[in-house]
């Protein structure tokens, strides 16, 4: 199967974070994309299960716990083609810098926990284009469960894969979860080629590398810079009319 | 009789095998083939001789619906996220409606079936294969009854009964110069599809263009005849 074989060939880079939940690779991508647009770069960001297409949808499925493995699976699959179409793949065009929070790479990790086959949901997301760099930030479970645990009072049904009946303890089904996922993305570092990160390191210490990476991919490139990328935003609302 | 049931593909790794009582019939057809008529007739006819008839429809799961509706009033623009919305909307009545009802041995009747996503992935990119992958999971049906229309009979209808959308025209595949056009060669193109399809998957096909009393006592005939004849294992 022609999965993730080949460069995208868009003029714009993508960039992408995975791990599981409080392996701290949303900070990370925070950072990054703090460090790109001070530098200049245009930059779009995006993140998971976030389209507006299905969200009602996918609330109200994981409420009533309706949603069998494969319907959870199509149902992310919908809302990363929807953003596909209208977040990712415009800027890519446009030359821009795409950074994203999670990609396929958690639907093969988390949906095949969930019980559907791994071929079956690679196939599913074979039209994705392959990110120019995938960072993987590698934790072990204890250290995220701690971190999810330590700051948050309650973790959702989902969150903690309650769904599957692995404990009626959320905390101990999340442990468990999670531990299943990691397990997953192991196996996905080597067939995909993904940059695993040593998420236990300083969270600086890892921006630097994410940051030297990126600096790698982007020799060559043009900075797309838009009109007014620079200017202050301030500057536009001086203008209100009274 | 019960049966082993046959997939495309392979089961679902998270569903159990199980035995299949109950017979699931499919109505492929392009919107005004008078698919909608002929499955009224046939669930109506099938519980007057004491079947226990389930309908699932194509797009009207309880999951997708809203979303599938948000989605045709102008809120996407891409088919691919149709295809995968449309995937959904199966599989959550394949695994909430179909697979229930079959175990419990009632008769199944499919207003549209994968064929339906199959034909229309098609028209986005012809290799096939991706879509299939996709639906690998789903049963092979007992019968398939395919209401083939000519695009001349079609139009007409589809002008009558409302006149012809975006998606039904599939403008988003800028195939003509306007409406009229595209719905034209989109539609052309989605019956040759079924066509193929009808061919590699042993359709019963229908003329659409006959009477619909006609159509029904065909389908009526054939049924019976599957419903007489003891499925032996194999």
């Amino acid at each position: 199967m022609a999965l993730f074989d080949k460069k995208h060939g868009y003029p714009g880079k993508l960039f992408i974070v995975e791990g599981v939940d409080g392996s701290g690779k949303s900070t990370q991508i925070a950072l990054l994309k703090k460090w790109l647009e001070a530098e200049g770069y245009s930059v779009f960001f995006t993140e998971w299960n976030s389209s507006e297409l299905v969200k009602e949808t996918t609330k109200e499925g994981k409420k009533k716990n309706i949603l069998t493995p494969t319907t959870f699976s199509l149902l992310h699959a919908t809302d990363f083609t929807d953003r596909l179409n209208y977040q990712i793949i415009p800027p890519l065009k446009a030359g821009m810098i795409v950074l994203a929070d999670r990609y396929a790479y958690t639907a093969f990790a988390r949906d095949v926990v969930r019980g559907v086959s791994p071929t079956w949901v690679r196939n599913l997301y074979s039209f994705a284009p392959k990110p120019d760099i995938s960072f993987y930030f590698d934790v072990p479970a204890k250290i995220a469960c701690d971190r999810i645990l330590s700051s948050r009072s309650q973790i959702k049904f989902h969150e903690a894969g309650m769904d599957l009946g692995f404990s009626l303890d959320t905390k101990e089904s999340f442990k468990i979860f999670q531990t299943k996922i990691l397990e997953e993305y192991t196996k996905m570092s080597d067939e995909f080629g993904l940059t695993t990160v040593d998420a236990t390191l300083d969270i600086h210490d890892q921006q630097e590398i994410v940051r030297d990476a990126v600096k790698e991919t982007l020799k060559g490139y043009s900075k797309k810079r838009t009109i007014h990328a620079k200017r202050p935003k301030v500057f536009w609302r001086k203008f209100t009319l009274s | 009789m019960p049966s082993d049931p046959k997939y495309f593909g392979e089961n679902l790794p998270y569903h159990k095998s199980f035995q299949k009582k109950g017979q699931l019939i499919v109505i492929e057809g392009t919107d005004g083939s008078g698919r909608s008529t002929q499955v009224g007739m046939l669930k109506n006819w099938l519980e007057v001789q004491g079947y226990a008839v389930v309908l699932t429809s194509w797009a009207h799961s309880t999951l997708m619906e809203k979303s599938i509706e948000l989605a045709k009033h102008g809120n996407i623009m891409d088919r691919m996220t149709f295809t995968l919305l449309y995937a959904t909307d199966f599989a959550d009545r394949f695994e909430n409606q179909i697979i229930p009802a079959l175990k419990s041995g009632h008769i199944v009747i499919a207003d549209r079936y994968i064929y339906t996503a199959i034909v229309r992935d098609a028209m986005r990119d012809a290799n096939t294969g991706w879509i299939r992958d996709l639906f690998s999971y789903a049963l092979v049906p007992d019968a398939v009854f395919y209401l083939n229309i000519g695009i001349e009979t079609l139009i007409p209808r589809v002008i009558e009964s409302g006149g012809m959308n975006y998606w039904e025209a599939g403008m988003d595949l800028h195939m003509g110069q306007d409406l009229f056009d595209s719905f034209v060669n989109y539609q052309s193109a989605l019956i040759d599809q079924y066509g193929k399809l009808a061919k590699e998957f042993g359709f019963e096909v229908m003329d659409a263009g006959d009477k619909v009393e006609e159509i029904h006592g065909k389908i009526r005939e054939k049924v019976k005849e599957m419903l007489k004849k003891p499925k032996k294992a194999q």
